[in-house]
């Protein structure tokens, strides 16, 4: 391997790695959510790309269609919907809390690039397959994996029909029998928070047409 | 195709504890929940890379980690599509997405 693909490899590394551990950070600490949320998509875009690295060419275009083409779309769709400018009232013992939480963040990361440093890793493996992978993956699913296969189309499906049973408004649809209109209310009616007043429900069913 | 493993392994796996740890520490300090659920998923992308590093360097010929990671990108899809339908649920009821109003339960 000539000495100028071996630098264009460190290289690559470096700024994929940096651009996903600077982008996490701007994640979490970015006081702007909007901006923390394109950050993610970035954070995503480089972790296919080290995924490119190492040999799953597969991996990294499903990273890219389904982490930056649907999550992060989906993030940023929250954010729209829930867009309100409010000051979120100080809590008290925030501070400790962060010092605490940082100690611990620290601590188990001193653990895991102990645990990653000191053991001793079988390597070399066996050598990569390539591109060939995407041909491995369909017999590892049509085969040994099988059931969790399957068991992930019912997963999705479940994840659908709930995230629209969750996020949907009120229905307004009329009785087979009576033909008079069905309040299918649930408790999220109409801005009202929850537990200020006893007839909270008799008020929104007053109020419904 | 890269064969020559000029990286080496302990270089992702610091990668992937870096993202991880971030994300537990996005997890806890977080008063926006929407960045909570970013954070999760940016632990779940550190643990992807754990087990893509692995998938490669290790077991290359069978690579279960790449299935397994297509596991978890399922199981993280399924989890922001609904966590973020509760959380407009939650947004409709309390009219807030800081998480120190949602405090129905605490003892």
């Amino acid at each position: 391997m000539p000495p100028i693909a071996e630098l264009t490899e460190l290289i690559v590394f470096v700024f994929l790695a940096s651009a996903v551990v600077i982008g996490a950070l701007g994640v979490v600490l970015l006081p702007n959510i909007v901006y923390a949320a394109f950050l993610l998509g970035g954070v995503f875009l480089a972790v296919a790309g080290l995924y490119l690295m190492l040999n799953a060419s597969f991996i990294a275009a499903a990273q890219v269609l389904i982490y930056v083409g649907a999550v992060n779309v989906l993030i940023l769709f929250a954010i729209m919907l829930v867009n309100k400018k409010e000051a979120m009232a100080a809590s008290p013992g925030t501070g400790l809390r962060r010092i605490l939480s940082s100690g611990v963040c620290v601590g188990l990361l001193i653990l895991l690039l102990r645990v990653a440093f000191t053991t001793p890793w079988a390597l070399p493996g066996p050598a990569p397959i390539g591109e060939d992978a995407v041909i491995r993956l369909g017999e590892h699913f049509f085969s040994d994996y099988l059931l969790p296969f399957e068991l992930a189309s019912v997963l999705l499906l479940m994840a659908m029909i709930g995230a629209i049973v969750l996020a949907r408004r009120d229905v307004f649809s009329t009785d087979v029998g009576t033909g008079e209109a069905v309040d299918q209310a649930l408790i999220e009616k109409a801005r009202s928070p929850l537990l200020v007043g006893k007839n909270i429900n008799q008020k929104s069913l007053e109020t419904n047409p | 195709m890269n064969t020559s493993f000029l990286v080496p392994l302990e270089a992702y796996l610091t990668v992937a504890a870096l993202l991880f740890c971030i994300g537990v520490w996005g997890l806890i300090n977080s008063r926006n929940a929407v960045r909570v659920l970013m954070s999760i998923e940016l632990m779940l992308n550190g643990v992807n890379i754990n087990l893509m590093a692995f998938s490669s360097y290790l077991d290359g010929y069978e690579i279960r980690g790449q299935v397994y990671a297509i596991f978890v990108i399922t199981v993280a899809a399924a989890e922001a599509a609904v966590g973020l339908a509760i959380l407009l649920s939650l947004y409709r009821n309390r009219d807030t997405v800081d998480m120190e109003q949602f405090n129905l339960l605490r003892w």
